[in-house]
């Protein structure tokens, strides 16, 4: 594009490409795309709606109204599983955008808005989630704006992190935002700002993707020896690899049949050879995480506690859902064969959830006489979290291009 | 091998800290040079189990008064409602009590993992929660050794409800309450230099009626709660499985490292970033 066209609009975000009311475009654009009385609208509604009145009880009740929550276990499913595992999973969107831009290797270009769209939500909603955790959430401005850094707290650096984490998807998805609204000008500066981005976001995330785990290491005496080590953080950055690119095949999978409309015939086939390497990707991180963690147990030396109920579960965990699904993404990547990748790929995502809770809630305080179980209200929550996610993301992707093409004119420019 | 792992880390932390210069990462302090911290000695051998220091504890911070009584086989617990118990243990040496309360860390758990500094060390001593600053993560909770904080479920403003040495008399000149009135002299309080000298001094008059040992010399890294007793610890109720090392140490390692990643990282990526750029790959390229 042309600056001296663009420079004639005082505001370029207030018309969009035709020229039309930014606004009346904006308001026509909330009104619902798509059917409402699909399963998944059934399902959720609901939910989500009770999940309302829930968040309004334990705001009004305290924290012990909705969970089970005790003095001994003071982190239960909310932080395990919303916040610890929730953000594993986003660890999609580093990965990807360390392959498209670090890496320069384009062939996943087509699935970086997508990722990042999913990595940006996951944070919004999942470290979000620790909003509801807070016991007294008016002092979360406390620790940002600066009069209390407790900078010795591995805490104060991941909630850092995800702030700064958010703003740098938000600068990685913006181009997507103001195609969709026509910002020509605010678009070329925004893809300006990509690479920046990206390098900054990858950095934070190896540290608070290990730094989720660090979280734990001060709970040595309360974890089972099986799950705790020293190298927490470095198993969780690496875990987090294959959970997140796990997480992009499932999330590919189902919206490539969900939103098909949106796809072109072309990134319909490029999908599947992204799917394929995608898995040999997962596959060797899951074999350097397999390894670290046999090395682990070597030097840790608990080969007694390999045979006690808690030393079953372990083997089950490392095995079933580590070995295993490793073993398979291998033998798919060979057959290339697309189902038992996505097999594959959910085997690896239950492991991942197996495994951040078993550090964070079920080896957690484990000879604990009366052990945490979440509450029914815990889940539906947790549940609500998940699901306005993912109404947010649909919403999303039915009107910026984010798995459809950019328009013509976003194009010209690259 | 534990050493030099850590050591490693050290190494790498070291780049961390010389790269981020004012860092308030400090060293532990090395030991026999504790600073003057108040502290206080508790002496199993003098204590009759009259629950006198629960019962002023309970008035001078305004919590219900204590309606259960020591029991052997019992282990009551510190809660909401409660900040110090004491307890009693059938042990080879028969009935012995122990007192139970936050152990005022010399560097303690809960105010490395507060990320707003509401859990604080006082230059004097205790250590305090500060209800402005907290925000509820209740990581302090996760991270204590002894499992101390405790948390109010059942409150729209919930508070952390931990032992807190009595701060506010401390600074009026006065005692812990438990101290004072404490009938059978089983509490002392004083600076923890002292009190580290008194313990020593009572097991070496009277080595039949002591075991020895001081719980709270050296575990966690030192703490301002002090304990002697006529049976070894394992015996009384105490954790024995704790680290004689501070437990912020365990997460220094990765701390000192976050420096370090952030200077290096994103040079290292610039740097492949430049180095492909002119390698555009495409389908049927598996060159991750
Ligand atoms: S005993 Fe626990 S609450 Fe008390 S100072 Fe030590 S770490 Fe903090
Ligand atoms: S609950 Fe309060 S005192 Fe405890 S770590 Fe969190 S902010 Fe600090």
């Amino acid at each position: 594009m042309k600056e001296t066209t663009m420079s004639n609009h005082a505001i370029p975000v207030a018309k969009d490409n035709d020229g039309k009311n930014i606004w009346k475009f904006l308001v026509s654009e909330f009104k619902p795309k798509g059917k409402i009385f699909t399963p998944f609208n059934i399902i959720s509604a609901p939910i989500i709606l009770l999940g309302i009145v829930l968040i309004v009880i334990r705001f009004w009740k305290g924290i012990g109204s909705v969970t089970n929550l005790t003095q001994e276990v003071p982190w239960g499913l909310w932080i395990g599983f919303d916040v610890v595992t929730g953000v594993a999973f986003a660890g999609g969107a580093y990965v990807i955008t360390f392959m498209v831009y670090i890496l320069n290797n384009r062939k996943y270009h087509s699935i970086v808005r997508v990722t990042v769209l999913n990595g940006f939500l996951a944070y919004v909603f999942y470290a979000g989630a620790l909003l509801l955790d807070l016991g007294r959430p008016w002092n979360v401005v406390n620790p940002i704006i600066g009069n209390s850094f407790g900078t010795n707290s591995v805490l104060f650096l991941v909630a850092w992190h995800f702030l700064l984490y958010m703003l740098a998807e938000l600068i990685e998805f913006s181009p997507a935002i103001a195609e969709w609204l026509g910002a020509k000008r605010a678009r070329k500066i925004l893809s300006g700002m990509t690479i920046a981005a990206v390098i900054f976001g990858i950095t934070l995330s190896t540290l608070h993707q290990s730094g989720l785990g660090a979280l734990f290491l001060m709970a040595r005496d309360k974890i089972h020896p099986l799950w705790y080590s020293e190298f927490i953080p470095v198993m969780f950055l690496v875990s987090s690899i294959f959970a997140g690119l796990s997480m992009v095949i499932f999330e590919g999978s189902i919206s490539s049949r969900v939103f098909s409309s949106q796809i072109s015939e072309k990134h319909h086939g490029e999908h599947n050879n992204i799917v394929i390497s995608l898995s040999r990707i997962c596959a060797g991180a899951m074999l350097a995480y397999f390894f670290l963690n046999v090395l682990v147990f070597i030097h840790d030396r608990h080969w007694d506690l390999l045979n006690t109920p808690m030393g079953y579960w372990y083997l089950l965990e490392m095995i079933g859902f580590v070995l295993v699904p490793m073993m398979l993404f291998f033998y798919s990547y060979r057959r290339k064969s697309l189902n038992l990748i996505k097999v594959a790929a959910i085997i690896t995502m239950l492991g991942v959830i197996l495994n951040r809770l078993n550090v964070t809630v079920i080896g957690f305080k484990w000879e604990e006489a009366v052990r945490y179980v979440p509450s029914w209200m815990e889940l539906v929550i947790t549940l609500t979290v998940i699901f306005t996610e993912i109404w947010i993301f649909r919403w999303v992707v039915r009107r910026m291009p984010v798995l459809r093409d950019s328009p013509l004119w976003a194009k010209d420019e690259k | 091998m534990g050493l030099d792992r850590r050591n490693f880390m050290k190494a790498l932390g070291l780049t961390g800290v010389t790269l981020a210069a004012g860092n308030s990462l400090k060293a532990a302090p090395v030991k026999g040079e504790e600073v003057e911290f108040f502290g206080v000695l508790y002496d199993s051998t003098r204590c009759v189990g009259c629950q006198t220091c629960e019962i002023t504890c309970a008035e001078t911070h305004g919590f219900p008064a204590p309606t259960d009584a020591p029991t052997a086989g019992v282990i009551r617990k510190t809660s909401e409602n409660c900040r110090t118990v004491v307890n009693l243990f059938n042990t080879s040496k028969g009935e012995v009590y122990t007192k139970n309360q936050c152990m005022h860390c010399n560097e303690p758990a809960c105010v490395a993992a507060c990320l707003t500094q509401a859990m604080y060390k006082t230059k004097e001593g205790p250590v305090i929660w500060r209800g402005n600053k907290c925000m509820g993560c209740r990581y302090c909770m996760v991270s204590c050794p002894f499992d101390v904080p405790k948390f109010e479920y059942f409150s729209s403003n919930p508070r952390i409800i931990k032992c807190d040495m009595c701060y506010d008399r401390i600074k009026e000149g006065k005692i812990p309450a438990c101290a004072e009135n404490c009938p059978a002299e089983a509490i002392t309080f004083g600076t923890r230099r002292d009190l580290i000298r008194e313990a020593r001094k009572r097991i070496h008059d009277q080595p039949d009626v002591y075991a020895d040992f001081i719980y709270g010399e050296d575990e966690v890294g030192g703490t301002g709660e002090l304990y002697v007793s006529p049976v070894p610890p394992i015996e009384s109720g105490f954790k024995t499985t704790l680290l004689n090392e501070s437990y912020p140490s365990l997460s220094k390692g990765f701390l000192y490292t976050v420096p370090s990643v952030f200077v290096l990282v994103p040079v290292f990526l610039l740097g492949i970033h430049e180095a492909t750029k002119n390698n555009h790959h495409n389908e049927g390229d598996d060159n991750e």
